[in-house]
């Protein structure tokens, strides 16, 4: 069988979004390494109910690290120490026995703690509500094979297009920006032939509306090291190109109405 | 007569859709506003339904318990969609979709609805192509497609195996351009937890915000549920975390029927359990079938690494019992197989309860790079999971559960029998009989939301014209208000001894034994006289801390585990009734002398159809007969 570990875990609690919050310790006793790391969370909540204690809350739900819904800080990192992963796909044997782990939600102004790890991401939601999104009502396609797409375009789409929305972008970000985020979800759409005619609208909308809620970015690149999905920084390059294009290209289109 | 009235329209298969959408009433396009619907649920058949309805002008309001529609558990749909497209010259066709999709149901479907779906099938990929959904291409730019278990045509389009995360967002950003346009209110973090009817018909429901607690109602029209399906009653599955069947149990408590509970699909290719502590079982596609092959040592209790066991001392067992299709039969046949070797003591792994598939051929035919450009992101997620390199050596894989097939009845217009209220996607029963092929709940949820539910809703609305929805200070929505809050109380002041995760797991288990794989009647009683000990337990004795009035996880789960409580109950009455083996629901009393799932058409050709008769007495079992004009009813072989 698997070996078990006894770790000690430093845990944020936060009873509400406008009450102080804390730091508390937990002893995590006889975790199999096999286990995954919210599965070891799981272990925990279930002892501390059973002792009539509030459980931590933490937001999970396929721990398959695609739904995006899970993301906690794990000693200071964005899903914790294994890149390219999702925290419900870090596994314990990633730690060592006797580790003291800190656990916190994402920190970022604009994700406000719902209650101890669980933050409000809705912002994002309003970035694609701005612009992500190609207008095509149901039943308006055209025959799917109509418009050939070079493999390469579609995969590089697809690259994009892979982004969980998990905001590990944003907390990993000295800055809160959420740029990754938003270049994935702009250029997913922007690199299609579907997509060429809002492209401009499209980009101006969203990142303005980006910048509503978010930080500016300074290129640091600590989105990319925390991204489950390894999303390239060179899109965000791309977007701040369309972005300016858009600048022109929008008043250009305006004048010709 | 039945109570249960399909509406399947008259006439020749092939053209009973495209007549009924003449037949059907209209509701002309500015009147559309004057019509408001509730969608509950943001999966691939809640988003494509509430973005469809909202811009054909209908005022929408959409809610979900996730905290954005996005993380509906479609997302984690890998494999493929599979459509009637004939792109790839081999001879597939609309009837060919049909054909295979009832015979892999085993011929417990309804073949007016399969055979739209199969219509329909083209208009999805078309749809989704023009929302941007990064279809794989071949290098000429054009759709790729692959060959998925139940099938000898390659009808299956994918995104790398991603295919379910690139539809749903696809369906969400349909979803959040109409939130932006202001035709969908959107309610995230709110579960529904009561559906009303006033004068029997529905008018609205009730829910609770998950993060301050608050209790509201809401009304319209029409109300649709697409809230997924039940997998989560044997705890262990490859569902999400938060898949439940409240909504659709709930609604059967309002008096729609529950149809066909025990048929439920135990995928093939799942990761084996490593312990007791497990919370979910982790999916391998099925798409992997194409180029793994499955085998276990022929000898029992062989411990030796996969590499160190010579090809004449390996069983491809599904290669050699069927040699047609092999490694590629319908998922419920590869799992029975895969559950036959195991418990012949076969089984590989620490805990001897894994087949191999290997992709050592493969990779030594097609190159590495091939196989990590198909299945990249599988392996990857393998290893992570369980520190192996599949690149290496063979997965270890087992069965677990995936898909029910049963679900709210509905009839042809996706209706219940509750008037206004409407299931789509996995909450109904529909489509998929007693086995849903790979690649087809996709298909399924999508073409209920896009093409099904915008034409028949209208046919409802459309005698309507002129009616305002029932107010929400109507008697009947402070009743249901008032039921939500007792429960919620009850919950908190139990203050037991064990957690509801506990119950949850411990029910898991006697589902999975008595109602699992394999059924025997000795087991179904089994379960039929444990689980209300259980459930008697339950509610004398779980925890649930903290308060209402907050975000407070243990509570919502305790209302969800409560429902699984009563639905594992009739799945073990509905798989006890159904004297035959068909797809999903094997019982060992009834098999073929190889072993194979022996159908009695004469006595269950049928949909089993349960009406809720109160908490105290017993639901009254209902039959919807099936007839077959247009297959011929055979015993499925695969060999």
């Amino acid at each position: 069988m698997s070996n078990s570990m006894n770790l000690t875990l430093k845990v944020w609690r936060q009873d509400g979004p406008s009450e102080n919050g804390r730091f508390e310790t937990y002893e995590a006793h006889g975790i199999s390494e096999d286990a995954s790391f919210l599965e070891m969370l799981d272990i925990v909540n279930e002892r501390l109910t059973e002792d009539g204690k509030d459980p931590i809350t933490f937001e999970s739900d396929c721990r398959e690290g695609i739904c995006g819904t899970c993301g906690v800080m794990i000693n200071g990192r964005a899903h914790g120490p294994q890149f390219g992963t999702a925290t419900c796909q870090l596994h314990m044997r990633k730690f060592a026995d006797g580790d003291e782990i800190v656990i916190e939600p994402w920190r970022a102004t604009s994700f406000p703690i719902v209650r101890d790890l669980a933050v409000d991401r809705s912002p994002l939601d309003a970035i694609i509500a701005s612009g992500g999104y190609i207008s095509v009502n149901t039943g308006a396609g055209p025959d799917a094979n109509l418009i050939p797409i070079p493999k390469e375009v579609s995969d590089t789409a697809m690259d994009a297009a892979a982004c969980i929305g998990c905001g590990a972008c944003v907390a990993a970000c000295p800055n809160s920006a959420a740029q990754l985020f938003t270049a994935a979800k702009v250029m997913h759409l922007n690199l299609l032939p579907q997509g060429q005619s809002e492209r401009w609208t499209r980009t101006e909308a969203m990142v303005e509306t980006m910048e509503e809620f978010f930080g500016s970015c300074t290129n640091h690149g600590e989105c990319h090291a925390a991204c489950p999905k390894e999303i390239s920084l060179d899109f965000i390059a791309w977007m701040n190109k369309d972005y300016i294009k858009s600048k022109v290209k929008n008043r250009k289109l305006a004048s010709q109405t | 007569m039945s109570l249960l009235d399909s509406k399947v329209p008259e006439g020749d298969l092939a053209e009973k859709w495209t007549n009924h959408k003449f037949d059907m009433k209209l509701v002309n396009p500015n009147n559309k506003r004057r019509f408001s619907i509730i969608v509950v649920g943001t999966g691939l058949a809640g988003a494509s339904a509430a973005a469809s309805l909202a811009e054909l002008g209908y005022k929408v309001k959409a809610f979900t318990h996730h905290d954005s529609p996005r993380r509906a558990h479609s997302i984690a749909a890998q494999g493929g969609i599979n459509a009637a497209k004939n792109y790839t010259n081999d001879g597939d066709s609309v009837h060919r979709l049909f054909y295979d999709t009832i015979k892999g149901g085993d011929y417990r479907s309804r073949e007016a609805n399969v055979h739209r779906l199969a219509e329909v099938s083209v208009n999805i990929i078309d749809q989704a192509t023009a929302q941007g959904v990064p279809f794989a291409r071949e290098y000429g730019g054009l759709l790729d497609n692959r060959s998925f278990g139940g099938a000898q045509v390659s009808r299956t389009f994918y995104a790398r195996g991603q295919t379910g995360q690139q539809l749903l967002l696809g369906a969400y950003s349909a979803l959040m351009r109409q939130v932006g346009l202001g035709t969908i209110d959107l309610y995230p973090r709110q579960e529904m937890l009561e559906v009303v009817k006033k004068d029997d018909e529905a008018c609205g429901i009730v829910v609770r915000d998950l993060v301050s607690g608050e209790v509201s109602s809401h009304s319209a029209h029409a109300v649709v549920l697409a809230t997924g399906g039940y997998g989560n009653v044997y705890f262990l599955s490859t569902n999400a975390m938060m898949c439940n069947v409240t909504a659709a149990w709930r609604a059967h408590r309002e008096g729609a029927f529950f149809a066909n509970p025990c048929y439920t699909q135990i995928h093939p290719t799942c990761i084996p359990a490593s312990d007791d502590f497990q919370c979910k079982l982790t999916l391998m596609s099925e798409s992997l079938r194409n180029d793994g092959r499955i085998w276990v040592p022929t000898a029992t209790d062989d411990q030796r690494p996969a590499g160190d066991i010579p090809e004449s001392e390996r069983d491809y067992y599904l290669e050699r019992k069927y040699p047609a299709f092999g490694n590629l039969v319908p998922r419920d046949v590869a799992s029975r197989n895969a559950k036959t070797v195991v418990d012949e003591g076969r089984g590989i792994g620490p805990l001897k309860n894994g087949v191999f598939l290997d992709f050592a051929e493969a990779t030594a035919r097609d190159g590495e790079d091939a196989i990590r450009s198909k299945y990249g992101n599988l392996f990857d997620m393998y290893e992570r999971i369980t520190g192996e390199n599949p690149y290496e050596r063979p997965m270890r894989i087992y069965p677990a559960t995936h898909y029910t097939m049963g679900g709210l009845w509905v009839d042809y217009h996706l209706m219940t029998t509750v008037p206004g209220l409407y299931a789509l996607g996995e909450a109904n029963f529909s489509d998929h009989g007693a086995n849903r092929l790979g690649a087809s709940a996709l298909m399924q949820g999508l073409a209920d939301g896009y093409f099904v539910l915008p034409y028949t809703i209208g046919n409802f609305l459309a005698p309507r014209l002129g009616q305002d929805p029932v107010s929400t200070s109507d008697p009947v929505f402070a009743r249901a208000e008032a039921a939500v809050e007792d429960r919620t109380k009850k919950w908190l002041s139990t203050k037991g001894t064990k957690s509801v995760d506990h119950y949850h797991r411990e029910l898991g288990k006697m589902v999975w034994d008595g109602i699992g794989m394999a059924r025997n009647r000795a087991g179904l009683e089994q379960a039929l006289s444990d689980i209300p000990e259980l459930e008697k337990e339950f509610h004398a004795n779980v925890i649930v801390p903290g308060s209402a009035a907050t975000l407070n996880q243990s509570l919502e789960k305790a209302g969800r585990v409560d429902d699984f409580f009563g639905l594992a109950k009739l799945m073990a009455r509905d798989a006890l009734e159904r004297e035959e083996s068909c797809g999903g629901h094997f019982r060992d009393e009834h098999q073929t002398e190889e072993g194979e799932a022996k159908r009695d058409d004469e006595n269950f050709s049928h949909v089993a159809a349960w009406e809720f008769n109160g908490p105290d007495t017993a639901q009254t079992r209902h039959r919807e007969e099936l007839e077959f004009e247009n297959v011929e009813l055979t015993q499925r072989s695969y060999k």
